[in-house]
């Protein structure tokens, strides 16, 4: 198994970039050449010049810094939506799977009803409704997303529960909740960890999305969305200022792409679908 | 055949429903009303205009006030654009809007499945690279910042296309480019992946044994197959056109219905969040549901009653 990870160099260059990009996000307190709020530390609107090789903003921030402040914010809301959406979307889809009958109708339809309620107006309510804080955009995009997960671990294990392990698990005396927890959701961890690499660069895209509109967390905090979203005002005069949080972005976003690619063939060679939601 | 599509209305109806509710009361539970502006009424006119919307009485009573309404086709009156109604904000703002996301739905399944085709069938030459690169950046970049490259290398640079606005014919192409590269991207892959697979498939082989042409396996035998997947993408596609729709419309000026969507419950105009949500809920529903038809078409095998 381990070689298989280690001869694909999709697998090794993503995994990488991704695994820098989380140490230097972790660690942004220590590499940053300055704090994310600290204004007027260099000339103000500077384009990419040596010392800030980013450029600097409207307040002289150093960009590079508040990127890489950004980074912790962006990540953390994509995995931690992510994780939310997994763990809910397989609780519902394994009972709506397993059970079947009027589990699956109720719950499907509770799916349903989240699958078109517009993700824009959800997060919107949601937001004005919990401020807009950390919580508010996580519960917004997790609200909106789990719904693709529970769809897809409710059709695995509808296959999976005509399997013979599963009637023996229960010929031996099993409860349901062993048989759907302890011996189902694990045989199906690999689709699932394929469409959480998927899952989470669209979360960070849509936290994004939602800062750029101008719903996401509020200043001095900044996650790439708000940076990219401040650029954008400027963006004939100081393109620097939109265009390296969008370089951030899309670089995680393309290593986030071919790592979930790399774990499909590894992991799950026989499924082709990912998660294809999101804006 | 009809009693699916009855199944279905009936369906549609409770999960439409369901979303109306808990719109109007999760929008009644935020913070701040439509009323409260920056100057501070005297309490008896704040009264006055209360009344007059109605706001004054126990929400359940607005709420099966509104419902009635709605069941007459009347949408009320929007509180922000005093005086009009929010049927015909929403009928005027649909045209554009639906110009805009019907364009780049059919550009996006022209070029998608074109795209697709082409790199499986040629897989691993040039071709196949360069357009699955194009489909790899159509899903990865974000719309906005697909927007504004545009704008600034067509319109800053080059000086071809406008920046913005929805007028003549020039105007329509960067909106419609920007809004079509996601769900283009998103069927390119699709295609190329499943007609790979299928390519394998054992039929096909035989196809060729017989001595068919090249193009009358790929048409006639591979596609069909290979497009049951991607047929099923259209409904979260749709989705994606809505929301990518609200960033288009923005960064392009474009006076449609998504400039309403943020703006309206910002102001807490009650009746026009309603009358949005309506409208999108039932476009995603319908979409859904012509999904589920066409899906039945291609794939004989799928029986409409027991699909969801």
């Amino acid at each position: 198994m381990m070689k298989r990870f280690l001869k694909d160099k999709r697998f090794i260059i993503s995994a990488g970039t991704l695994l820098i990009l989380c140490i230097a996000a972790v660690f942004a307190s220590f590499i940053a050449p300055y704090a994310y709020d600290a204004v007027s530390v260099g000339p103000n609107l500077s384009p990419p010049i040596k010392g800030f090789w980013m450029g600097t903003d409207v307040l002289g921030r150093d960009l590079f810094s508040r990127i890489l402040f950004g980074a912790r914010l962006s990540l953390a809301v994509g995995f931690c939506t992510a994780i939310f959406a997994l763990v809910l979307g397989t609780i519902t889809g394994a009972v709506a799977g397993y059970f079947g009958g009027k589990w699956d109708r109720v719950l499907m339809g509770i799916v349903d009803v989240f699958f078109i309620f517009p993700m824009l107006l959800l997060a919107i309510l949601l937001t004005l409704l919990l401020g807009r804080g950390f919580f508010g955009i996580f519960l917004a995009i997790g609200m909106t997303t789990w719904v693709t997960q529970a769809r897809l671990v409710r059709a695995l294990v509808l296959q999976a529960r005509e399997l013979p392990y599963v009637e023996a698990g229960r010929a031996i005396g099993l409860t349901h909740f062993e048989v759907i927890f302890k011996h189902i959701v694990p045989n199906l961890l690999g689709p699932m960890i394929v469409s959480l690499t998927f899952q989470i660069p669209n979360n960070i895209l849509t936290e994004s999305f939602l800062s750029f509109v101008g719903l996401g967390l509020q200043p001095p905090y900044s996650s790439w969305g708000t940076l990219a979203n401040e650029g954008f005002r400027g963006i004939q005069s100081y393109p620097h200022l939109m265009i390296f949080p969008g370089l951030a972005l899309f670089i995680t976003m393309i290593a986030f792409h071919f790592l979930g690619d790399s774990l499909r063939d590894i992991l799950d060679p026989k499924s082709s679908i990912g998660s294809h939601t999101g804006q | 055949m009809l009693p699916y599509l009855f199944k279905r209305m009936i369906q549609t109806l409770v999960t439409l429903s369901f979303l109306v509710v808990a719109t109007f009361f999760l929008l009644r539970l935020a913070p701040g009303g439509p009323f409260d502006g920056e100057k501070v009424w005297p309490a008896e006119i704040q009264a006055n205009i209360e009344a007059k919307y109605g706001l004054n009485k126990p929400l359940y009573q607005q709420f099966f006030g509104w419902s009635r309404d709605l069941l007459h086709g009347d949408l009320r009156e929007s509180f922000h654009y005093i005086g009009t109604p929010v049927t015909e904000i929403i009928h005027d703002a649909i045209p554009a809007s639906f110009q805009l996301g019907g364009w780049a739905l059919l550009i996006s399944l022209i070029f998608g499945l074109l795209l697709g085709i082409l790199s499986a069938w040629k897989r691993g030459s040039l071709l196949d690279f360069s357009s699955m690169f194009i489909a790899v950046s159509g899903i990865t970049l974000p719309t906005y910042l697909i927007a504004t490259l545009l704008v600034l290398l067509f319109s800053n640079y080059l000086g071809w296309l406008p920046p913005a606005l929805w007028e003549d014919k020039k105007s329509m192409i960067l909106p419609i480019v920007t809004l079509c590269l996601r769900p283009l991207a998103i069927i390119a892959r699709m295609t190329r992946t499943t007609l790979l697979e299928v390519l394998h498939a054992d039929y096909i082989r035989t196809a060729y044994s017989k001595g068919l042409k090249d193009s009358t396996v790929l048409f006639k035998h591979a596609l069909r197959n290979a497009l049951i997947p991607v047929v099923t993408l259209l409904g979260p596609i749709t989705a994606s056109l809505i929301t990518g729709s609200y960033v288009v419309e923005t960064i392009f000026q474009i006076p449609g219905l998504g400039q309403y969507f943020v703006t309206s419950v910002i102001d807490r105009d009650y009746p026009l969040v309603m009358g949005m949500t309506l409208t999108y809920g039932l476009i995603l529903i319908l979409c859904n549901l012509f999904v589920d038809l066409t899906y039945g078409l291609i794939d004989p095998r799928v029986r409409l009653e027991n699909t969801r």
